[in-house]
Order: C-alpha cells, then structure tokens, then sequence
C-alpha cells in the first residue's frame, strides 16, 4: 500500500487512498481538515509565501507551536511547504536555519488517488539542531504513539 | 559552535556530524567513488576533477574524521576505503522521520477513507 525509498537527504513515499482527487486535497489543504489528521490547530488558511502557525494538539506536546512556510499550492496537483521538523524546543530560535522541504503531490488513479510525499534537504540541517531534535523527540514521540494505538485498541 | 558536539560513534552527535561532512558536492563525489568497495589512492580520486591532491586530501580527512572512510597503508602508498558503518547511522535517523510520516499518512488515510 505505502512504498518508500530514503535517500542521502530526503524521504520518498507514495500512498494509494481510496478517495477522490478533490477529497484528498481538501484533507490537505484546509487547514482545518489538515489539523484534523496532523494534529495541530491552525490559526487561518494556508496562503503562498505566508507563514502557518497553530498549537501542536497531540496529547502531551499542546504547549507547543507549529509553523510552516506555504511554498505552493496547486490546486488538487501540489502542496508544499518548509519547516524544521522536530523542532520542539520552545527556547530555541530555528528561524535563521535552513529547512527540509515537504511536497505533496497527487494524481488520480483508478480507484482513488495516488499521493506523492517528499521531503528534502536533510543534508542541510544543522548538525547541532539535527542533533537535539532526534533526542528530545525520540523516547517522548514513541511512548505518545503507544498511547494512540492502545486508545484506540480499546475503543 | 565553537564546540565540538560530545557523543561517540552511533550516537545522535555522531550521526548529525556525518549529515554534515556529507553537506558539500565534493566529498559526496569522493564517497560516490569509493563506495563501490574498492581502495583509492589520493591521486586515482582527483582523477577526472579540478581539484589538487591536497584539496583531495583535505576533503578525504573531513570524511576520515567521522568514520566514513579508512585510510590504510599498501607499500609506500596511502590507500583510501569507505567505511559503510556511519551511512547506516545516517539511514537510522532518516528512518526516523519516516516513521513519523507513515504515521501522519495513516491517519491522513482514515481520514479521507471513513
């Protein structure tokens, strides 16, 4: 279903859903729907060149913000944008370094919608950030990731 | 940064340091060239580019520092090898990330999909 391959400095991964095209980019780009299954509250719709910001809601991390920058927003053919991922740290300013770029591209198939997903630029991110980022998310993400599959194992 | 992040081989300060020896177009050629298994002398490396021996030699020690590759000795000749150990590092924390995004794509899924 989910096929994957990792480069040097990116990600790469293609998802079929059993959804329109239409669907799909609704889930993606309203910031609401996007919210929803990404688990953050936007404040406001995603705009080109604008920045998007909003509380992380996943149980644990709320007192944290979330911010990306739109790159682009092709209707029902490409979304993207720029961020830190993992940067979690309240104190730490991440704004002067560069970010990974996530692009998701998608194209209707029989059936469905196929779903490209790219994220870039890894060899960019600074050692030390990099660094942080991988333990302060590591053991914290897991435990929160077992609390979800047991929820929902018992609903 | 003046310092030098703490952590030995295999630890997250490990790993970011290979991310950024492998952050510049010429080592990554060098490690492109080696990769196949096969020991390179300085001069067979700046074979085919721009670059001097010792320029050769400066970028060959950057990726020494972090492991990436053995410098071994054959007569009176120095021979480079790559050393796969910190790449596998690499690919654990890029595993990492995309663990996290099977993830989101799985709950993306059941969204559009219910």
């Amino acid at each position: 279903m989910t096929s994957d391959r990792i480069g040097l400095d990116r990600i790469e991964k293609r998802i079929e859903l059993k959804a329109p095209v239409a669907r799909v980019w609704r889930a993606l780009t309203d910031y609401r729907e996007f919210g929803e299954w990404f688990r953050v509250k936007l404040e406001g719709p995603f705009a080109v060149g604008e920045t998007a910001r909003g509380m992380i809601t996943w149980p644990g991390y709320e007192h944290l913000v979330w911010e990306v920058v739109v790159q682009a927003i092709e209707p029902e053919r490409l979304f993207s944008f720029t961020w830190h991922p993992y940067s979690i740290d309240p104190k730490v300013d991440y704004s002067k370094e560069t970010p990974t770029l996530v692009e998701f591209r998608l194209e209707a198939v029989e059936g469905g919608t196929v779903l490209l997903l790219t994220e870039s630029g890894f060899d960019k991110v600074p050692a030390k950030r990099r660094d942080e980022a991988f333990l302060r998310n590591d053991g914290g993400w897991t435990q929160q990731m077992k609390n979800i599959e047991t929820h929902v194992a018992g609903a | 940064m003046l310092q030098e992040p703490s952590g030995g081989l295999g630890s997250p300060a490990h790993r970011a340091r290979v991310f950024a020896a492998l952050g510049d177009a010429t080592r990554l050629a060098l490690v492109a060239k080696l990769c196949g298994g096969e020991r390179r002398s300085i001069s067979e490396l700046a074979v085919g580019s721009t670059l001097t021996r010792q320029a050769v030699t400066k970028h060959l020690r950057v990726l020494e520092r972090v492991g990436m590759v053995r410098c071994v000795r054959a007569g009176r000749e120095r021979l480079f090898e790559f050393d796969p150990g910190p790449v596998g590092e690499m690919r654990e924390y890029l595993e990492f990330v995309s663990a996290k995004w099977d993830e989101a794509l799985g709950r993306l899924k059941e969204f559009v999909e219910e």
